[in-house]
């Protein structure tokens, strides 16, 4: 899957480490065109529809899948995701984490507040991701690159 | 390249969106319509986005763009066809499609058009 | 002593001693556990351990009053893991808590070796490790009643879906009364089929009547807004009849903005507003 990147994604973080007992089916993605972020809607629905997600629910991860991957082209440089299937032992999810190289965000507090409406949250509108995911975790070092990780669970 | 066929009728275009749209497709069809407007003399746009299971925030500034611009251009846009699960979403978002007219169909859009165009 | 001293000790002891602290806890369970059929002996230890090893590491972290740290991520997960192992084998909750709690009894045996000499440091670490296990346990008990809460909801979804009942009291006005409590989730439910009520029968107009429902909260009332902000966004509308003086009431309590929303008191009032909207009106005939 490496070889569809042209160089290495490193990032370390220790979001990696959340829920690490419950991913399975790691699928690894390059994001550095838009056909890339096609790419990933494709995969992410097919994920989703794998557990059996409401179609609302399925449309807002999907969505939120991609408004991040955008993020991660746009304002990252380009870089990957992790796709993965969660199981706690009670119900299923599906993950992604987003990883990039590039600048990162310097104000994560304003990032995350409402990006469309206001014009706030430097246009990446993360705030917006947030609410359409279950749960919803961003790492950034400025001059390092940014991790974001969501998960939606099957209610 | 690929890209989204524009129909016209009268002084109506009629756009259907059926494909997974990337950013630049999305561009291309915010420059196509814009210059067919022109060209064409529109006075009403149609965009029926009835197959589309994904409206993300590129696409829905792509859409209010259009929108903005047909204005100017003294034409009306009505967007119809928009599914359930996608405005829900939307709402979630916080994209309110400011300025775009909306209806359930295509006859309902239409209508809605020619009771504006005097 | 500061926190991350007991902590860092507390730590070494439980990893200094984890064969021992591990032996005697799962001979303290068997003894406990009624039921040697639930949980074989095997997976018992196995679960002990994983757990010791688990806690020895988070409490390194120096967090022990605060078990929602990200240190304790991990024994979190494993809790919830041998929580819901345990569920599908028919344990108790209260078996599964236990489990944790039968932990201190080891611990506290170590202390008192460790503290031998400093009573004062006795009781605070006793005390810390008591409260820590407490937390843990009862984490143990809320994901367990969290799991047969959502087999729950998802019952009460399939049923909801069966009734959200549609009358088409015009062309181009449905009329969708709601009856009953309404919580989030079923809210939810409920005005997802509004919406895809309304793209079937291509209704300009959806009137939601809410003089079934006894009660309305703050998160009722936002997939109420929310559901009509995607009506309009889709090209259709909506009006909301059949709200009651204490609804009114809660409603303007809460702060809800309805301010671009069309609201009656009576389902008949919400359909003449609908024709008039439409282009239909109503005359009375006079019999000469």
């Amino acid at each position: 899957m490496s070889a569809a990147l042209n160089h290495a994604v490193v990032f370390e973080s220790d979001l990696f480490e959340r829920h690490r007992h419950f991913r399975t089916d790691r699928a690894t993605l390059p994001l550095r065109s838009d056909e890339d972020v096609v790419a990933l809607r494709k995969h992410v629905r097919e994920r989703a529809v794998a557990i059996a997600l409401s179609l609302v629910d399925q449309t807002k991860l999907v969505t939120a899948a991609s408004e991040l991957a955008r993020n991660t082209i746009k304002y990252g440089g380009g870089g990957m995701v992790y796709l993965d299937a969660l199981e706690d032992g009670f119900r299923k999810g599906v993950g992604l984490i987003f990883v990039d190289n590039g600048p990162g965000i310097p104000d994560l507090g304003l990032a995350l507040r409402d990006g469309y409406t206001t014009g706030g949250g430097l246009g990446l509108g993360l705030g917006g991701s947030k609410r359409l995911v279950d749960e919803f975790d961003i790492d950034s070092r400025t001059g390092e690159g940014t991790a974001v990780s969501v998960i939606k669970w099957k209610r | 390249m690929e890209r989204i066929p524009i129909l016209r009728m009268g002084d109506l275009l009629l756009v259907t969106i059926q494909v997974d749209m990337h950013d630049r497709l999305a561009m291309t069809l915010q420059d196509d319509l814009t210059e067919r407007i022109v060209r064409d003399r529109a006075k009403g746009v149609l965009i029926d986005i009835s197959a589309l299971d994904l409206v993300d925030s590129f696409i829905g500034r792509m859409i209010s763009n259009t929108a903005a611009m047909a204005r100017v251009l003294d034409a009306q846009t009505v967007v119809v066809g928009m599914q359930p699960a996608v405005a829900i979403t939307l709402v979630e978002l916080g994209l309110t499609l400011h300025g775009v007219k909306t209806a359930l169909n295509v006859e309902k859009g239409m209508a809605l058009l020619g009771k504006t165009n005097l | 002593m500061t926190t991350q001293d007991y902590a860092t000790r507390i730590s070494q002891l439980i990893q200094d001693h984890e064969g021992d602290i591990g032996a005697e806890w799962a001979d303290q369970l068997n003894a406990l556990t009624v039921r040697s059929n639930v949980v074989s002996k095997d997976q018992l230890r196995k679960h002990c351990q994983q757990f010791l090893a688990a806690l020895a590491q988070a409490a390194r972290g120096g967090e022990l009053q605060n078990i929602d740290h990200r240190s304790w991520d991990e024994v979190r997960d494993l809790l919830s893991e041998i929580s819901s192992s345990r569920a599908r084998n028919g344990s108790t909750p209260s078996e599964t808590a236990t489990f944790v709690f039968s932990l201190k009894q080891p611990l506290f045996t170590r202390l008192n070796d460790s503290f031998a000499g400093d009573p004062a440091g006795l009781a605070a670490a006793s005390w810390t490790v008591s409260t820590l296990l407490d937390k843990l346990g009862l984490y143990t008990i809320e994901v367990f009643q969290r799991a047969r809460d959502q087999v729950i909801v998802r019952q009460q979804q399939e049923l909801l879906e069966l009734s959200t009942p549609v009358v088409k009291l015009w062309d181009g006005i449905l009329a969708l009364p709601l009856i009953g409590t309404l919580d989030s989730a079923r809210t939810q439910v409920v005005m997802e089929n509004i919406l895809q009520k309304i793209v079937d029968t291509g209704a300009a107009i959806a009137i939601i009547d809410i003089t079934g429902v006894p009660t309305v909260d703050t998160l009722v009332a936002q997939h109420l807004m929310k559901t009509i902000a995607a009506a309009r966004l889709m090209g259709a509308d909506c009006i909301i009849s059949g709200i009651r003086p204490q609804i009114a009431q809660t409603i303007v309590h809460l702060g809800v903005n309805l301010e671009d929303v069309v609201t009656k008191a009576t389902l008949a009032d919400a359909f003449l507003v609908a024709l008039e909207r439409t282009g239909t009106s109503v005359m009375k005939r006079t019999h000469a």
